[in-house]
């Protein structure tokens, strides 16, 4: 284990934090708000030990293998989280740090989860580094620092594979830099897209600015109570549109960019994605047709909240918990699966969920022609094995942490559904559940103990699990011989 | 530039290595899943499974945009058949590697010409032409030559009782009445290109520039002047035994290969006439003897065992054979020989990267004065290069000793005509001339890319 380097990278990503808080800095300087103060303390703070790490544990070593990625990307969301948190408890608006650290990791990890109340009494500086932090989250912050500081070992592509959604992480090309870059252009290209768009339906600027970062992290912060329902028509529709976009694999848009069209139409994971949308889309429309007076309301509020849930996002337009119960355990199976691979979404991922569906089949033939040999085949290619059982390894993890964290959870006054929804929920990075954790709910009600637990799954989650559990492992943390 | 380097076995990897360290975009291209799944955790390269002549696969590496298609995998026809692909897709320049001595005769130009291949690259009889070189001077561990045959650098190392141990450069200068320049020199895992206050100690690794009757002339003074070897003993039956014998025995020497394989050597005799094979296991001390290791000139290690070459020539040298000579593939190990005290290495690997980036500084450079030759030295650490100066050049007309030169930069030779210089200060670089730099720590496209 590289510790050096560990630590000297931990201590870029500090400056990186404090460089990050200008933007709320300037927000609370621009409607005159006394938060302006929180953020200097802490970007001041984050400085000096970021500072102090890169002066005196410049490494030497800068070879590093996958475990110092994997420690690296924990360490730093963990690390990133605690500072982001800081500016909630000085300015005295979240005085717990618990609170704060839960509302913080909700942000950095897209969920959307918040302890919130009160939405419209926050200061408005606070409520843009809260949308930040999703937007920062989502792309992956140290894939940020790829693309524009000079890595210092040509080995980062463990760091980007550790903290980069999905079972399978490539390059776009040759250099991880490069790779790291045209994916933030992709982002950034985007989410002023949807500004813009926000903003010619007549969204003041701040709120575009919010909106639009959370659905680009596919987070789900808003600024109101109501999340997105007393926005018109054509802004719920823009997000929801948004909202599919940004669950697509991202290597699909630079596919797109060089021309390669065909190979964006034959993407298998695409058309699935597609496909799950379609159905639920329908399936609940039809579901809650009697509840509204029109056939395109209730198309609306079924597309936004079927969006919303399967990006992982968690904005609402409408409360869903008090839908029939086939449409809530419809959103309920949707916060499972997730966007695609290589996107700004949470969950299993939905090419995780085909190469699943396609094992078990190819076990089921075994049973029946134990002789027969065949291949998964994903995307046009026949799949290692190696790929199969890792995720077949992920599945169990996956199953184990929510049965795990479920059990941790369980001593609190709540229902079943809600709790159950909790974890689903945070882990998933989705955000609102069902029950009291519902979208016109928060998850105020839990305790200090519970909302650290849920925070460690949304870390889990959004860093798809080993990343956080290489962290805790001392096998991992041994000097090198 | 973007490269892409299809087959990626020893020599592959080892040029993708070099060129994506040289800062170039590379691409491997290889049918093993394992094989590329290793490369991109290691370089910052990207990875490709695949067919080499697969035009969905190329299509994938980015053939038609890339500025050189390296094909580097085991089979000659499957390499010319990708690069004729790449070529016909868009790829710029391409380069195979065609190894079968059948191929390499009078019919190479043709196909070259036919396939529109930039280069055709031959590993083994690269390695041939290194093991002859140090063969003809047998004192240097290496040499390195350059475009006209009348200037080279040498590498040797400095013994206990080493006239150079304890001198400065100026000194040695004053002392030695011959024209050579020390450019580089070797002490630990730390290389310098000295200056003239530089002490020399016993044990550095130095390099050196001369013309060749000068440095004959240095070595009689020094005493450490060995006889060009006559009687050679080879190792192993391979294509480069044969490529070297070829040309030892062109030369006038008497050639002895020594080969396990009864059906190699029946194909040996049958190509080199007037050789002497040996069809025995070459680990055997008994045959080694019996075949006069005692009374040969020089004794090449060829097998295709690192390990087998390493302790054989160890052996070779313990009965005190004049000249060793050990052919290594894997770096690591080379670094080990020599801690053990072999010291003339040759690594068909580095000389094949060698090559290849050379060939893409010259390709970047497309106009100026480009790269002409290359070789790294000192395990890399450090860059002999060959530029030719152009007419308009800003370095003309100037004294060196006016010329601001970057750190760790020295011109260790000038070659106008057929004249070479030794340059000092008062020297000057005309237009058309070929001049030698050595460098550590820079890399260096053009001549300007010297000055400061």
């Amino acid at each position: 284990m590289n510790r050096k380097f560990v630590f000297y990278m931990c201590g870029q990503m500090l400056i990186i934090e404090a460089v990050l808080m200008i933007l709320p800095l300037l927000t609370s300087i621009v409607y005159k708000e006394s938060c302006a103060w929180a953020f200097l303390l802490t970007g001041g703070i984050e400085l000096f030990l970021g500072a102090l790490a890169m002066l005196f544990l410049k490494p030497k070593d800068t070879v590093i293998y996958s475990r110092e990625g994997f420690v690296i990307t924990a360490l730093t969301w963990v690390l990133l989280s605690a500072g982001g948190a800081l500016p909630f408890v000085f300015s005295g608006e979240i005085p717990s740090f618990a609170d704060a650290f839960f509302e913080t990791v909700s942000g950095f990890t897209t969920t959307g989860a918040s302890i919130l109340t009160d939405l419209e009494s926050m200061s408005r500086g606070l409520m843009m580094w809260r949308s930040f932090t999703h937007w920062v989250g989502g792309m992956g912050i140290l894939v940020m620092v790829m693309a524009v500081m000079p890595m210092t070992t040509d080995r980062s592509i463990h760091i980007m594979r550790a903290e980069m959604p999905g079972p399978i992480v490539g390059k776009l090309v040759p250099r991880v830099r490069q790779t790291a870059k045209i994916l933030y252009i992709i982002y950034i290209a985007l989410t002023l897209l949807q500004i813009v768009l926000l903003l010619l339906g007549g969204m003041p600027l701040y709120d575009s600015m919010i909106h639009a970062f959370g659905t680009a992290g596919t987070g789900g912060f808003g600024i109101k109570s109501d999340s997105i329902a007393s926005y018109s028509p054509y802004l719920q529709w823009v997000i929801t549109i948004f909202m599919f976009i940004f669950g697509i694999n991202f290597n699909l848009y630079y596919l797109a960019l060089i021309r390669r069209f065909k190979s964006v139409f034959s993407s298998e994971e695409l058309w699935t994605y597609i496909a799950i949308v379609l159905i639920s889309v329908f399936a609940v429309t039809v579901n809650i047709m009697p509840l509204y007076s029109s056939v395109s309301e209730s198309v609306r509020m079924s597309a936004f909240q079927v969006m919303s849930i399967m990006s992982t996002t968690g904005y609402a337009t409408a409360d869903f918990d008090l839908w029939p119960q086939f449409s809530r355990t419809v959103l309920l199976l949707l916060m499972f699966v997730g966007a695609c691979a290589g996107s700004t979404a949470g969950g299993m991922k939905v090419s995780r969920v085909i190469i699943l569906f396609k094992s078990a089949r190819r076990e089921l033939k075994k049973m029946l022609h134990p002789r027969s040999v065949s291949a998964v085949r994903f995307e046009g290619k026949s799949l290692e094995s190696s790929t199969l059982s890792g995720i077949g390894v992920y599945l169990s993890f996956y199953i184990a942490i929510i049965l795990g964290v479920l059990l941790l959870i369980s001593f609190e006054p709540f229902d079943f559904e809600t709790k159950f929804s909790s974890v689903i929920a945070c882990f998933n990075n989705v955000g609102p559940g069902l029950g009291a954790v519902g979208p016109s709910g928060s998850y105020a009600g839990y305790t200090a103990f519970s909302k650290i637990i849920l925070s460690v799954s949304m870390l889990l989650g959004r860093l798809e699990i080993y990343p956080i559990i290489f962290l805790l492992s001392p096998s991992v943390w041994k000097k090198k011989s | 530039m973007k490269i892409i380097v299809a087959g990626c076995g020893k020599i592959g990897t080892s040029i993708l290595a070099n060129l994506a360290q040289e800062g170039h975009d590379v691409v491997a291209v290889d049918k093993k899943n394992e094989v590329i799944a290793e490369l991109t955790n290691v370089y910052d390269v990207m990875g490709v499974c695949g067919n080499a002549v697969d035009c969905d696969t190329l299509e994938e590496a980015g053939a038609s945009d890339c500025g050189m298609f390296v094909a580097m995998t085991d089979s000659d026809e499957l390499n010319m058949l990708s690069c004729f692909i790449a070529k016909r897709m868009g790829a710029q320049n391409t380069i195979a590697r065609i190894r079968n001595p059948e191929y390499n005769d009078s019919s190479l130009g043709f196909m070259r010409q036919h396939l529109e291949l930039s280069m055709a690259i031959n590993p083994e009889l690269r390695t041939a032409a290194e093991l002859y070189n140090i063969l003809k001077f047998p004192s240097a561990l290496k040499i390195e030559r350059f475009s006209r045959r009348n200037l080279e650098m040498i590498e040797f190392r400095l013994d206990d009782d080493s006239d150079f141990a304890g001198k400065t450069l100026v000194e040695i200068r004053k002392k030695f009445d011959a024209k050579f320049l020390i450019c580089c020199v070797q002490r630990g895992e730390e290389v310098y290109i000295p200056g003239g206050n530089f002490t020399l100690q016993s044990g550095d690794k130095i390099g050196l520039t001369a013309s060749m009757p000068e440095m004959q002339k240095l070595m009689k003074m020094l005493g450490t002047l060995k006889k060009q070897a006559k009687n050679i003993l080879i190792l192993g039956g391979s294509k480069t035994a044969f490529y070297l014998a070829k040309m030892l025995e062109e030369g006038g020497n008497t050639v002895k290969i020594i080969e396990q394989d009864e059906k190699r050597c029946a194909e040996l005799t049958a190509e080199l006439p007037s050789a002497t094979i040996i069809h025995g296991n070459g680990a055997e001390q008994e045959l080694l003897m019996e075949e006069g290791l005692s009374t040969c000139d020089a004794f090449v290690a060829l097998t295709g065992i690192d390990e087998e070459n390493i302790l054989i020539s160890i052996f070779a040298s313990m009965q005190k054979v004049p000249k060793t000579i050990v052919k290594i593939n894997r770096d690591e190990l080379v670094s080990m020989a020599q801690k053990i005290g072999i010291e003339s290495v040759v690594s068909p690997k580095i000389i094949t990267s060698n090559v290849l980036v050379q060939l893409a500084r010259a390709l970047e450079n497309s106009s100026g004065s480009s790269v002409e030759t290359l070789y790294k030295i000192f395990d890399g650490k450090a860059e002999a290069l060959e530029f030719i100066v152009a007419q308009d050049s800003k370095l003309t007309g100037k004294m060196l000793k006016e010329i601001k030169l970057k750190p760790n930069i020295l011109i260790g030779g000038i070659m106008r005509g057929r004249k070479t210089i030794i340059p000092s200060g008062v020297d000057m670089i005309l237009p058309g001339d070929r001049v030698i730099v050595i460098s550590s720590n820079n890399r260096l496209n053009d001549i300007l890319d010297i000055l400061k």
